[in-house]
């Protein structure tokens, strides 16, 4: 099938960016997103162009590399699935595809459809974490944990950081990314002696970061890549509202 | 802790057959007492010094990012590269069936010495003892850390860990964290990372990829970088250099790795004095998504776990187009069941990935191409109701579908083997520590603890033990018992270091030729996959070796980079990286051809017995390849460290 791409070009950080109009040609259903971009991106070197510059590594869901918003949603809008999860057989020939970087505040655009994540990082960096040195650690089991909480925990803990939820909220807010680490971490007996100080903290330095706030819209939940439920954000919130009280 | 009471078959002699350029430093005395004996003979560094060493880690995977964590916590300055924009993206990331420990929290058998044998005879006597049992002595403590540190493992309904089975073990000793046990754990050693780098201990350095080692008076002292946002060419000094930064299976351009992995960092080091250990190694997974076409841009794996409950099939008779559903049971061959009746479907991967190879090369394979056998799951759900069935699987199969647009509850999974993971890496001692003193190598990156085949779920287990617990000892060893001279990077050394990356980048640039980067590594990766892949023979290692050199020299004359080299250049990275990779290449199918014997992944088809299993010749070839670099063009200089089984009687490797 061929197909008319609307790309967002930026040459970097400084320059204005704008959309340059491609044709993809000869795409085959089986391929993946990405892949119809290596092929747009061949032609282009040929023909002595710059390719369209877009992050990806794994290509397989997990590492969180990938991120551009296709036709106006996060990773294509597809349910659970990330960019380079996206198969062309989701579209028809003759289509026309508009494809753009993350847009928020905390997220500057690198270049074409890089943007800079590491405001993700330094969330973590505040606190993110359970602060257990390597050869602490007793027995495994000797910290039961119930299924149930183990499976919540998972579901928070599944998490790619891609950055789809800040993209996708109006208001370009973290709370999804942020509170998803915060309850995989409270859900668990081992991140219960650092459960409010660590809200405190990495709220702060979500704030810090320049990301939005949440007005309970929902569009970061819908957009996640890994279906993280929009409950995690009420469980942050929850303890953040203790913490208060407890004068963490 | 269990411990079996051990006595060596034979009597060591330590000093014999040593070759001087390769002292393995394994410690002397009982195998279950080497590793407790050498930490306590190690010199250490005392708290308060600690600040004064300066330690490079480049990489950011699980050996990386657990050893740089590490070495922070114990307060030296630790310097941590990674060429992502995150740590947290590091390939690891993706492995997804578990992590083996021997914990034998399920009370069927499992101890030390089990884990110890099963993995020296998973790697077809191919691995160093000493260094494989420490690692099965390290591994319930793995666990024990992952859990302090909230990795969500799963759990069963008591609140206690859930385990299962793996490839080449009969115990269930593997611990996951759903289809996404490599995510959990990188997640856990990031965390730890981060509190690290919060803390000002370590300092990171993203989007930075280091383009070549820098050795001052015989010692790795730092290393040279491109910042890959402003393109700047950059030194970093350190007192010892740790290199973290995975394996090379991107030489065959398909395989399951992401993307950027590669091989420059080794390779570079390899070129600067530090042996490379089998680089023939390569493992070559059993269950991927099978190639849909030329635009293939990387493979899928599905993880082995699936082999629980999965059944591998093919049609009796050869090209037989029904659909799998119409196919009655008595015309199809289960033919890991029929070949391995007591491992079944849960076959060690190079025996399960042969074993397709050859029921395809028969004419029996399935799909488009005839390259795929089924991987059939509605027994399992039969027996076990689809709940259960996608509890356990249930991101897999999502994921299967998504690529396929087939739904595998219904119709049966069509899987095929890629590469997957190299054995191979840098030589490395005892210490892990290369031929180059002051450059220790850790997790896949290395050569060590897998031999010849690595077991499913191990691959975690031993960037994990690297990092966690071994690395940190034996580079304070190091520290402690070294004189090193003060340098900067205003060093000589550093600077021509530095001038040699800035020219290759500039050659790599003006060519301006007229195929792209993609190109040659395709036509790179064939040459890989036809000759030195599942099944490799003399005429056609030769073969690839008339071809490969005559590729590279093309490349050189012909690639076309684009862009500059001031900024973001995608283009570039890859043309650096593909550039070191045809010289690997090359490496691989010499060290191949020399292994005239069939060993794990290796098999050379002169090598077999009647019935295709791998034929070993230890008389010959019970060492391991230590690879020394004489100069691109020359002939590489082979060194042997003998593989000396104490404990392990080689014996022909049977799971029938």
């Amino acid at each position: 099938m061929n197909l008319t791409l609307h790309v967002w070009r930026q040459k970097n950080p400084q320059s204005e960016g704008r959309f340059v109009t491609y044709q993809a040609k000869d795409i085959i259903p089986d391929m993946s997103f990405l892949e119809m971009l290596d092929v747009v991106n061949q032609e282009l070197i040929m023909k002595g162009e710059e390719p369209i510059a877009f992050e990806h590594d794994c290509r397989e869901g997990i590492c969180g590399s990938c991120g551009m918003v296709i036709n106006g949603y996060p990773h294509g809008g597809h349910r659970g699935t990330t960019a380079c999860q996206l198969h062309m057989r989701h579209f028809k020939d003759g289509d026309t595809i508009t494809i753009e970087p993350w847009r928020a505040r905390a997220f500057p655009v690198m270049k074409d459809l890089i943007v800079d994540r590491s405001a993700f990082d330094r969330i973590i960096q505040a606190g993110g974490f359970i602060s257990a040195n390597t050869g602490v650690a007793q027995d495994a089991n000797a910290i039961l944990v119930p299924k149930q909480n183990a499976d919540a925990a998972m579901d928070a803990a599944a998490c790619i950081g891609c950055g789809a939820c800040v993209a996708a909220c109006p208001n370009a807010s973290a709370m999804l990314f942020t509170a998803a680490k915060i309850a995989h971490l409270g859900l668990l007996p081992q991140g219960q002696p650092e459960r409010y100080t660590r809200v405190v903290r990495m709220v702060e330095q979500m704030d810090k970061e320049g990301f939005g706030g949440c007005t309970n819209i929902g569009e970061c939940a819908a957009a996640c890549p890994k279906v993280i439920p929009l409950d995690v954000i009420a469980r942050m919130n929850r303890d953040l509202l203790v913490a208060k009280i407890k004068g963490v | 802790m269990t411990t079996t009471d051990t006595r060596p078959t034979t009597t060591r002699p330590s000093t014999e057959y040593l070759d001087p350029k390769l002292n393995s430093r394994i410690p002397e005395g009982p195998i279950e007492r080497k590793w407790e004996r050498h930490k306590f003979e190690m010199k250490l560094v005392s708290p308060t010094n600690r600040r004064r060493y300066t330690i490079i880690v480049v990489g950011s995977g699980l050996a990386g990012a657990s050893a740089a964590a590490t070495l922070g916590e114990a307060g030296y300055n630790v310097k941590c590269y990674t060429y992502h924009d995150s740590p947290r993206r590091a390939h690891s990331i993706a492995a997804q069936g578990g992590i083996n420990a021997a914990k034998n929290y399920r009370n069927d058998g499992d101890s030390v010495f089990r884990l110890f044998y099963d993995t020296v005879k998973g790697g077809d006597f191919r691995a160093r003892e000493a260094n494989v049992y420490r690692l099965a002595e390290v591994s319930m403590a793995i666990i024990d850390q992952c859990v302090a540190q909230g990795v969500p493992f799963a759990r069963e309904y008591s609140g206690y860990l859930d385990n299962r089975s793996f490839g080449g073990a009969q115990v269930a000793r593997t611990f996951y964290a759903r289809g996404q046990t490599g995510q959990q754990l990188l997640l856990g050693a990031y965390q730890a990372l981060s509190r690290q780098i919060g803390l000002g201990q370590v300092k990171m350095y993203s989007r930075t990829e280091m383009l070549d080692l820098v050795v001052i008076d015989g010692r790795a002292r730092g290393i040279v970088t491109r910042d890959m946002v402003t393109g700047k060419i950059e030194s970093h000094f350190a007192d010892a250099v740790v290199l973290a930064t995975g394996g090379y299976s991107n030489v065959f351009y398909l395989s399951t790795n992401a993307k950027a992995c590669n091989a420059t960092a080794i390779w570079r080091a390899h070129r600067r004095g530090a042996f490379f250990g089998n680089p023939c190694y390569t493992q070559i997974h059993p269950t991927c998504i099978p190639v849909s076409g030329d635009h293939q841009s990387k493979l899928t794996l599905m993880s082995e776990s699936l082999r629980n409950d999965g059944r591998v099939w093919v049609p009796k008779t050869p090209g037989d187009k029904r659909a799998p559903s119409s196919i009655p049971e008595d015309e199809r061959d289960y033919y890991l069941e029929r070949r391995y009746p007591s491992y079944g479907n849960l076959a060690p991967r190079d025996i399960a990935s042969r074993a397709a190879k050859q029921v395809c090369d028969e004419g029996r394979g399935v799909g488009p191409g005839g390259l795929g056998v089924y991987l059939d799951f509605s027994d399992a759900i039969k027996r076990l109701g689809k709940k259960v069935i996608e509890d356990r699987y249930g991101n897999l199969f999502e994921m299967y579908e998504r690529i396929t647009g087939e739904n595998p509850y219904e119709t049966p999974m069509r899987i095929y083997p890629a590469v997957h993971y190299t054995m191979g890496g840098l030589w490395v001692d005892y210490n892990l520590m290369s031929t180059i003193p002051g450059l220790f190598v850790v997790g896949e990156a290395n050569f060590s603890d897998h031999g010849a085949n690595r077991l499913g779920a191990s691959a975690l287990m031993q960037g994990l033990a690297d990092g966690y617990f071994i690395l940190p000892y034996t580079i304070a060893d190091y520290l402690a018992s070294t004189k090193l001279p003060k340098v900067d990077t205003t060093h000589l050394a550093f600077r021509e270091t530095e001038a040699e990356a800035a020219d290759r980048i500039k050659r790599l640039l003006n060519t301006k030729g007229t195929r792209t980067v993609d190109m040659f590594h395709r036509e790179l990766g064939k040459i890989m996959w036809d000759y030195c892949g599942m099944a490799r023979n003399e005429a056609g290692l030769k073969h690839a070796l008339e071809m490969i050199p005559e590729l590279r020299e093309r490349f050189w004359r012909e690639v076309k980079v684009p862009g500059e080299g001031n900024d973001i250049n995608q283009e570039l990275e890859k043309a650096g990286r593909v550039a070191d990779f045809m010289e690997l290449a090359e490496l691989m199918c010499i060290d191949a051809l020399h292994r005239d014997e069939s060993c794990g992944g290796h098999f050379r088809e002169e090598h077999q017995t009647e019935d295709g299993e791998a034929e070993r010749d230890d008389e010959n070839f019970s060492y391991v390849a230590a690879w020394e670099f004489t100069g691109l063009g020359t002939k590489p200089v082979l060194h042997k460290e003998p593989l000396i089984f104490e404990y392990v009687k080689p014996t022909v490797r049977s799971y029938k």
